[in-house]
C-alpha cells in the first residue's frame, strides 16, 4: 500500500471518528435505548480452512439463516464469528468475477473504498453508527466486477459465539455497472448465546444497470438486541431487491433501511417478513428516496404478532422528482390479545406534484370464514390457521432463487407450527 | 346415508330452520328448492357443522353415526363435502395448494388433470378465489370437490352467477362427483340447492324438497315441483300442501 493511500485513509478516519465521538451517546430516533457500556470485547479467533470444520451447532445455526457450510450452490462465502473473520472464499468458478474480503482489508487495499465509506449511511446518525466506527469489528466487503452475472448466491454469515459482546460490523457491497448478483446474509447465534448486541452497518452501491437481490435472515435470542443501519445508492437503471426475514424471538430490533434512487429508471423493492414471538420488540421500516425520473419503489411488509410481542412496521416514501412512483403495502395479523402491531406509513411528495405515492395498510385477525372454508376441505383448525398464516407471509418475491424460496418456506413452516 | 332429524337451527340468535327432516340414501341426488331467505344455505351449513349455524334441536346422522357435535373438519374427513355459494378468497393460499390438500399426498399429481377438466389450469397458481369471475369460482369449487371425493356432496346454488357454458361444465362436474354416469353400485349421494332450477337441466335429481320459511313444505319429483313453481310461484307451495 502506498503512503499516499495510507495518508488519505488516516485523514478520513480522523474525520469519521470525530463525527462518531460527537454522537456516541445519541439515542436512535426509534426503539429502546441500549446501554452500550455493558458489552465486552472478545478475543480474536483463528481462521478455518473450510466451513465444514465449524462445530455442528454453528453449522446448524448458520443453515437456519440460509448459510450452507458445504458451499456447493454458492459463488462465495464470508464467515465472521464475533469480531473475527474466520473464512472468506470465492469459489474457483467465480474467480475474477467477484471478490470477498473483510471491510478492514478492503479499506487498506483500495483507496476508493474510503470514498464510499459512510456515504449511504451517516456515521453520525446515532450511538450505534458511532459504535460501528469507534469499535469497528470488520464486516464483509463484496464486490462484483463490471458486467459479471453471478448466478449462484454469495453467502455471508455474521455469527455470535460469545455472550455479552457487541459485534459491530460494517459491510460494503459494490455491484459494478451491468453486473448482477444475489447475496444471502444470515445473522445468528450459537445456542449458548443469550445476551448481546449486533450492530450491522450495510452500505450498498449499485452501478448503472446493476442488479442485486439481497436477502437477510435473522435468528436471534430473547435477550439479544439488534441495530442494523442500511443504505443503498442506485445509479441509472439499477435494481435493488431487499428481502428481510425475522422469524425468531429477539429482545429488540430497530432498523429503517433506505434506498436512494439517484439514477434514472432505478428500482427498489423491499420485502419484509416479521414474525413476532414472546416479548420481542420489533421496529422495522423501509425507506425509499426517489430523486430521479422514472424511478420506482415498492415496500411490502407482512407482520404476525404472537404472545406479548410488539411490532412497529414503518414505511417512508419520499418523491423528490416528477415521474417517480412508489407504493407501500403493509399488512398485519395479531395472534394474541397481548400483542401489538403499529403500521406507520408515511408518504412525502417533496415539491414534485407529478410523483405518485400510495400506500395500503391493514391489521386484521385471520378471517374465521377462511379457516372454516379450509376446514370444510378436511384441514384441522390448526392446519387451516397455519396454512393461511404461511400464505399471508409468503410474499411473492419475483426472481427469488428456488433454493432460497424452498428454504424460506421451510423456515416459515417451522415458525408457524411452533407458534401454534 | 344422510339423515336430518327434527332439526332446528339458529343464526345470530334468530331461528332459521324449524324441525326439518330429510333422508338421502346412497346413490340418490336430492334437490332443495326454495325462495331467497327460506333457509336452504342454513341447512347445508348446519349439515357441514359451521359454528355460526347453531343446532338448537335435532340431529344430523351420517352413515348411521350421529355427527351433530362433530367439527367441520371431522365431518369433511368422514366424507361430507360442500361446494359453497360464495366462498371466501384466501389470500396467499394458491388454488393448487388447496386442491393438493384435498387430494392428499398419494394423489397430488392429479391436480393438473383435474384442473384441465374444469378449464382451470391457468388458475392453479392464483390465490384461491381471489379476483375469480362467477364461473371461475363455481368451477374452482367443483375442482376442490372432485379432489376431495366426498361420499356425500352438497352444492349451494351451483348455477348462480354462471353463464350457460359454465353451467354445463359445472353440471358435468356434479355428475362426476356423484357418479351419475354409473348405472349400478352408485355409492355417492348429493344435495343440490337451487333457486332457479337451471342446474336440473344438467343433473338428474331423484327427489325434490321445497323449503319455505325454514320448513320443508313440499316434496316430490323435482321436475314436477319446478314446473309448478314456474307456473304458480313459491307461494302456491304453501297453499297447495299436496304432500
Amino acid at each position: 500500500m502506498s503512503k499516499v493511500l495510507n495518508k488519505t485513509l488516516a485523514k478520513n478516519k480522523i474525520e469519521w471518528r470525530r463525527k462518531a465521538e460527537a454522537v456516541k451517546s445519541k439515542p436512535a430516533t426509534f426503539g429502546p435505548d441500549i446501554d452500550l457500556s455493558k458489552f465486552a470485547t472478545p478475543t480474536e479467533k483463528e481462521k478455518v480452512e473450510s466451513l465444514e470444520s465449524l462445530s455442528k451447532q454453528a453449522k446448524e445455526a448458520a443453515l437456519y439463516v440460509g448459510i450452507d457450510a458445504d458451499e456447493s450452490f454458492r459463488a462465495g462465502s464470508y464467515f465472521q464469528i464475533d469480531h473475527s473473520v474466520i473464512y472468506e472464499r470465492v469459489q474457483q468458478a467465480y474467480q475474477g468475477q467477484l471478490e470477498i474480503m473483510s471491510t478492514s482489508e478492503a479499506l487498506e487495499r483500495y483507496d476508493w473504498v474510503a470514498d464510499l465509506w459512510w456515504q449511504a449511511v451517516h456515521v453520525d446518525q446515532d450511538k450505534y453508527t458511532a459504535l460501528a466506527e469507534l469499535k469497528h469489528t470488520h464486516g464483509y466487503f463484496i464486490r462484483v466486477f463490471k458486467g459479471q452475472k453471478i448466478e449462484r448466491p454469495i453467502q455471508a454469515c455474521l455469527f455470535l459465539a460469545e455472550n455479552n459482546i457487541s459485534q459491530n460490523v460494517h459491510n460494503l457491497i459494490v455491484i459494478e455497472d451491468d453486473a448482477e448478483a444475489q447475496i444471502i446474509t444470515g445473522c445468528t447465534l450459537h445456542p449458548r448465546v443469550e445476551e448481546g448486541l449486533h450492530v450491522g452497518i450495510s452500505e450498498f452501491f449499485l452501478g448503472k444497470n446493476a442488479s442485486l437481490m439481497f436477502t437477510m435472515i435473522h435468528n436471534w435470542a430473547e435477550n439479544f438486541d439488534v441495530r442494523p443501519r442500511t443504505g443503498a445508492v442506485l445509479e441509472d437503471n439499477a435494481t435493488f431487491v431487499s428481502n428481510y426475514i425475522l422469524l425468531r424471538p429477539v429482545k429488540s430490533i430497530q432498523m429503517f433501511p433506505a434506498a436512494f434512487l439517484k439514477g434514472k429508471d432505478s428500482r427498489a423493492r423491499f420485502n419484509t417478513i416479521l414474525y413476532g414471538m414472546k416479548d420481542s420488540y420489533i421496529d422495522v421500516g423501509s425507506k425509499a428516496v426517489l430523486s430521479n425520473k422514472e424511478t420506482k419503489a415498492e415496500a411490502i411488509a407482512r407482520a404476525v404478532a404472537c404472545d406479548q410481542s410488539q411490532i412497529y412496521a414503518r414505511g417512508q416514501l419520499i418523491g423528490q422528482v416528477n415521474e417517480s412512483r412508489a407504493h407501500l403495502d403493509c399488512r398485519g395479523i395479531l395472534f394474541s390479545s397481548e400483542a401489538q402491531i403499529r403500521a406507520i406509513p408515511e408518504l412525502f411528495a417533496e415539491k414534485a406534484p407529478l410523483s405518485e405515492l400510495s400506500h395500503e395498510a391493514a391489521i386484521s385477525p385471520i378471517a374465521e370464514e377462511e379457516v372454516e372454508y379450509l376446514m370444510a376441505r378436511g384441514l384441522s383448525k390448526e392446519e387451516a390457521v397455519s396454512t393461511i398464516t404461511r400464505g399471508f407471509l409468503d410474499i411473492d418475491i419475483p426472481g427469488l432463487p428456488p433454493i432460497l424460496k424452498g428454504y424460506i418456506q421451510r423456515v416459515l413452516d417451522a415458525a408457524t407450527k411452533e407458534a401454534l | 346415508m344422510l339423515e336430518v332429524k327434527d332439526l332446528t337451527v339458529e343464526v345470530d340468535r334468530k331461528t332459521i330452520l324449524h324441525n326439518v327432516n330429510l333422508a338421502i340414501d346412497a346413490g340418490e341426488t336430492h334437490a332443495l328448492l326454495g325462495p331467497n331467505g327460506s333457509g336452504k344455505t342454513t341447512l347445508l351449513m348446519a349439515i357441514m357443522g359451521m359454528p355460526r349455524y347453531r343446532i338448537k334441536k335435532g340431529q344430523v346422522l351420517f352413515q348411521g353415526k350421529d355427527i351433530t357435535k362433530l367439527s367441520i373438519d371431522e365431518r369433511a374427513r368422514l366424507g361430507i363435502g360442500l361446494a359453497f355459494q360464495r366462498p371466501p378468497a384466501v389470500r396467499g393460499v394458491k388454488t393448487r395448494q388447496i386442491v393438493e390438500l384435498c387430494l392428499g399426498e398419494k394423489n397430488a399429481k392429479k391436480v393438473e388433470e383435474l384442473a384441465r377438466k374444469l378449464n382451470l389450469a391457468a388458475m392453479l397458481e392464483r390465490d384461491v378465489n381471489q379476483g375469480f369471475s362467477g364461473g371461475e369460482i363455481k368451477r374452482s369449487e367443483m375442482l376442490q370437490l372432485l379432489a376431495q371425493n366426498p361420499s356425500f356432496a352438497m352444492f349451494d346454488e351451483p348455477e348462480s352467477g354462471v353463464d350457460l357454458d359454465n353451467i354445463a361444465v359445472v353440471g358435468e362436474a356434479i355428475n362426476e362427483i356423484l357418479q351419475k354416469e354409473r348405472i349400478r353400485e352408485k355409492k355417492k349421494a348429493g344435495l343440490i340447492v337451487t333457486h332457479t332450477g337451471h342446474i336440473l337441466d344438467y343433473v338428474n335429481a331423484d327427489r325434490g324438497h321445497v323449503l319455505m320459511e325454514g320448513t320443508i313444505v313440499c316434496e316430490g319429483n323435482p321436475r314436477d315441483l319446478f314446473a309448478d313453481i314456474r307456473a304458480h310461484g313459491y307461494e302456491e307451495c304453501v297453499k297447495c300442501r299436496r304432500c
